[in-house]
């Protein structure tokens, strides 16, 4: 029965992600007063690329076109660790959200270096940017879920995301907003979300994440895509997981619930999108430090 | 223990057969290269069995000297630091045979092998010391043989002044250990291990304090770590992987044996050695991000995770004060494993750096680019190292960083200040390394292996030879071997913890095995990442097969005419965070902007001086110089004053001696 459910998570992990960018479309199309594409657009656009052939650079080696590859393969086995409200992770032990991070972490390390084996500027300057504010995301991701373990008293995500009582809310209260508060910036910065990165764009002064895909053609940027929508549905699920208090002890209404929280959070990235501009790149590593402050804050208040 | 003396002879006689035969430079490499291999099998052998079983070993050799005795002692914390510095320096040994030949027709290499015999030697009896005049003799033996090999090419000013630089800083911290160890003596006259009584607190409170100056010159704590930039590149690079991943880890060796020595650590202790690990490892780090070459990169890099490991000391001595065993046992493991793990994969990233060094001749960053083309073995053996130096999985850097992170998250230790300082500063300052690390490391692999070449040499550089491959190749292994492996290496220190912190074995095997269950998840976990990756390369390459797969050249904007040296480089790679981080860094910029309207030339160039160099080191050198400035009156180079001077003195004596 628990395999059932634990296989269960990841097929909707696996099927439910595109929908996020879908979601966030047409929320931004709905405020720009445009009907916007279908919901399942990313989908058809996954599914064209993957079909494709690829074209390769010359300059570039292994490296390059193991990127995609590692980017997915890290993804889907980071989708192990995360529960899904009532459905628990295929892998669950403590610490398990480290190992998540630092999975991450192994992707953008392929996403850097396969971006500089292309000798590119565009690509150069897109890597510099990533590295820069993934490390400034780290501490506040980290930190933010060092507060949630000490409140929960648990240092594995599923017995964490599985003992946030609504009690527990009403005791530490700040503590989550200021923890949720944090991990929305970080969503929205490892996500290439306005306000850091603007994903429509392809104009070299702004762009991070595109820009470190520029060169990837076909099959190879398919699986990109499909590896930064589950990166986008993992990063949001362990938000709704560790500080929205989904405990009803119905496993379908927790799980709905969550799959609902996910579906807000895209509204919400669509209205952050359509309300405000992308910030300097100057402003960008405040934010981050920003985030990591709220992080420290919260900690000190569950500490107290 | 004979097999222990016996290794130590080999290797011994092995450096000397290198040193008589040194003008046939092949045969002294074989001499010094089969020395220290077999020596290094035969002593290892010991090691393992100690580390095993727990039950320490011991000889004692008549010697005659006041305070000393020939005490060799292996008990597993030795037998624990003695096994990477044995196998490291072996692995580099095989790789120092190619190294060193091109070298052959210039230099006598009987002198680099015989020193290089030596620094082991030294090295293992710095470990295996049981007396405290004894580890001092070794401790130096250990310094000067490692700073010839530093001056290898002392015809070049800039090794000679690295050479110096290391030679001055080593007995600066040389100077604080003597202090300590007669200290140490002041109470029983004894300077062995085993006799050295209970101090009151004040006492113990400042031989800690001299141990961490003296052990921490050598380990390369920020700010005593100025001579590591000069000294690792300046050295040959199989000896800058034994001096960058084994040597500085004597330091640490001689600060967790003092820890030992001298009782109850209290709760400062922890912290001073936690903060000095934060600071060192997160300016370690943004150091080495600002750096333009290779290797003093990758000396930064030490000093970042020296930090790493002494993070795990501070919090293993935190625990061990507050009676946490999951803070002692962990910090300790957590440390102690990072001090395994750093020797492997710093030793194979300097060892790909020398192989860089040596068929390009420059390990100036921004000439370098696209050796992947023509060294893949090399790129591969440093991508390797340079995410596990990164600490990702499913390599050996994240297990140990893990179990450091994961004694701070378990740790229900209580609420208060003190918590929640130490959750702060460990989870904040780790995190932090990580991120800075990866982007380092992504930098100095970009740039250097991947993209186009930017200089000459870089296009006409060449894979390493055999040896030089396989060294790398086996280092490159057992960063893997090790990650996957860890749940069984963890358990295997639980004699060492034992040996460092007072709790019941039961207690700290219990721990022990908790984290070794929780490392086992990592690995399955890094398992289905194989299996997942694997599969994905099967499948991509199938698909591929019938599908059009076709060349063309880097998006370049419609430019007609890309150049190499419209690249990015290391500089502006590393300038979003350099600049964040100005405040530490105060990088040095000169620029000559384009001028006119047909500009010709332009320039740019940063250069980032140490923090430690400017602020430390300098005053102190030009405080000592004008201090020795005042007595200059008492030089005159007239050869009649300075008979008169010893005169004075000699009737002075005389006059002390009467009354």
């Amino acid at each position: 029965m628990v395999i059932l459910l634990k296989i269960l998570n990841l097929a909707v992990t696996l099927t439910a992600a595109p929908l996020l960018l879908g979601i966030i479309i047409r929320v931004k199309a709905w405020f720009a007063g445009r009907t916007g594409q279908p919901l399942l657009q990313p989908y058809y656009d996954i599914w064209k690329l993957l079909r494709k052939g690829t074209v390769y650079s010359v300059s570039t080696s292994w490296v390059f076109r193991a990127g995609p590859l590692v980017s997915l393969a890290v993804t889907l086995t980071a989708a192990l660790l995360l529960p899904m409200g009532g459905l628990p992770a295929v892998f669950a032990f403590d610490g398990d959200f480290l190992v998540f991070v630092y999975l991450l972490g192994l992707l953008r390390f392929f996403m850097i270096v396969s971006a500089l084996d292309t000798g590119s500027s565009f690509e150069g300057m897109g890597s510099s940017r990533e590295a820069a504010f993934s490390a400034l995301c780290e501490p506040a991701l980290l930190i933010g879920l060092a507060a949630i373990a000490k409140i929960t008293g648990h240092a594995s995500l599923t017995p964490m995301a599985a003992s946030l009582q609504p009690a527990l809310w009403t005791a530490a209260g700040p503590a989550f907003v200021l923890v949720g508060f944090a991990l929305i910036i970080v969503f929205l910065s490892e996500n290439c979300r306005i306000p850091v990165d603007d994903p429509t764009t392809h104009l070299e002064l702004t762009m991070i994440h595109e820009a470190m895909v520029l060169d990837h053609g076909g099959l190879d940027l398919g699986m990109l895509q499909y590896a930064a929508a589950l990166k986008m549905w993992l990063l949001g699920l362990v938000l709704v997981g560790v500080v929205v208090p989904i405990h009803s002890g119905f496993l379908c209404l927790d799980t709905a619930a969550t799959l609902l929280c996910m579906g807000l959070l895209a509204v919400l990235v669509g209205i952050v999108e359509s309300s405000m501009a992308r910030i300097r790149l100057l402003r960008i590593p405040p934010l981050l430090i920003g985030a990591a402050a709220l992080s420290v804050l919260a900690l000190v208040l569950v500490y107290r | 223990m004979s097999l222990f003396i016996g290794g130590f002879a080999i290797i011994f006689i092995g450096g000397l057969a290198s040193l008589f035969c040194g003008r046939r430079g092949g045969l002294a490499s074989l001499c010094g290269v089969l020395g220290t291999a077999a020596g290094s099998i035969a002593a290892i052998i010991p090691a393992f069995k100690v580390l095993f079983s727990g039950a320490a070993e011991s000889v004692q050799i008549a010697w005659a000297v006041p305070f000393g005795s020939f005490c060799l002692r292996l008990d597993p914390l030795s037998a624990f630091f003695l096994i990477p510095i044995l196998g490291l320096s072996s692995i580099a040994a095989v790789y120092g045979v190619e190294y060193l030949s091109s070298y052959q027709s210039r230099k006598n290499l009987g002198v680099p092998w015989f020193f290089y015999a030596l620094l082991l030697v030294g090295m293992m009896l710095v470990v295996a010391a049981g007396n405290g005049l004894l580890f001092l003799i070794a401790w130096e033996i250990m310094s000067v043989a490692s700073f010839f090999l530093v001056s290898f090419e002392y015809e070049k000013p800039a090794v000679r002044q690295a050479g110096l630089s290391y030679l001055i800083a080593m007995h600066i911290g040389t100077a604080f250990l003597i202090l300590f160890f007669i200290l140490l003596s002041s109470g029983t006259g004894s300077l062995d291990f085993d006799k050295i009584p209970m101090f009151p607190a004040a006492k113990a409170n400042l031989l800690f304090l001299l141990a961490v100056v003296g052990f921490g010159t050598k380990a390369g704590f920020m700010p005593l770590h100025v001579w590591l930039p000069h000294a690792h590149p300046a050295a040959p690079s199989h000896v800058s992987a034994v001096m960058s991943g084994v040597m500085i880890k004597t330091g640490i060796y001689g600060l967790v044996r003092a820890a030992m020595l001298l009782g109850t650590p209290p709760a400062w202790w922890g912290w001073l050695l936690i903060m000095i690990g934060a600071v060192s490892g997160i300016l370690g780090v943004l150091f080495a991000l600002a750096q333009h070459d290779l290797k003093r990169l990758l000396a930064y890099h030490s000093v970042e995770n020296i930090g790493i490991i002494t993070i795990g000391l501070g919090v293993g001595l935190l625990g061990v004060h507050l009676h946490s065993p999951i803070l002692a046992v962990l910090g300790f493991a957590g440390g102690l494993f990072h001090v395994l793990n750093h020797a492997v994969f710093k030793g194979l990233l300097f060892l790909c750096a020398g192989s860089v060094l040596h068929s390009s001749g420059t390990g100036c960053l921004d000439k370098l680019g696209g050796l992947i083309k023509r060294m893949p073995w090399t790129a591969s053996a440093f991508l390797v190292g340079a995410a596990a130096i990164s600490g990702l999985p499913p390599l050996n850097g994240f297990a140990s960083e893990f179990l450091l992170y994961l004694g701070v998250f378990k740790n229900n230790g209580g609420d208060g200040l003190e918590m929640l300082v130490l959750a702060l500063i460990v989870i904040g300052s780790l995190a932090l390394i990580g991120g800075l690390a990866l982007a380092c490391f992504t930098k100095a692999f970009g740039i250097v292996f991947l993209g186009h070449p930017r200089s000459g040499a870089a296009q006409e550089s060449h894979e390493a030879g055999v040896l030089m491959k396989l060294s790398m190749a086996v280092l490159a292994c057992l960063c893997v071997l090790l990650g996957l492996l860890s749940p069984w290496v963890v358990r295997s220190a639980a004699y060492v913890i034992a040996a460092i912190a007072p709790l019941p074995m039961g207690q700290i095997e219990a721990e022990l095995g908790c984290a070794s269950s929780v490392l086992l998840g990592f690995v399955f976990v890094s398992l289905v990442f194989a299996i997942v990756l694997f599969g994905l390369t099967a499948v991509r390459c199938r698909l591929l097969k019938s599908r059009c797969v076709r060349q063309s050249v880097t998006w370049d904007c419609g430019y007609a005419r890309p150049d190499s040296r419209m690249q990015y480089t290391a500089t502006s790679f590393a300038q979003p965070i350099t600049a964040l981080f100005n405040v530490f860094l105060q990088t040095r910029k000169k620029f000559l902007p384009p001028e006119g309207l047909f500009p010709v030339r332009s320039s740019f160039e940063t250069e980032t001086p140490d923090l430690g160099e400017r602020y430390l080191y300098l005053p102190l050198y030009r405080w000592i110089c004008a201090l020795f400035g005042k007595l200059q009156w008492l030089q005159h180079g007239r050869v009649q004053i300075y008979i008169f001077y010893i005169a004075l003195t000699l009737w002075l004596l005389l006059m002390w001696k009467l009354m």
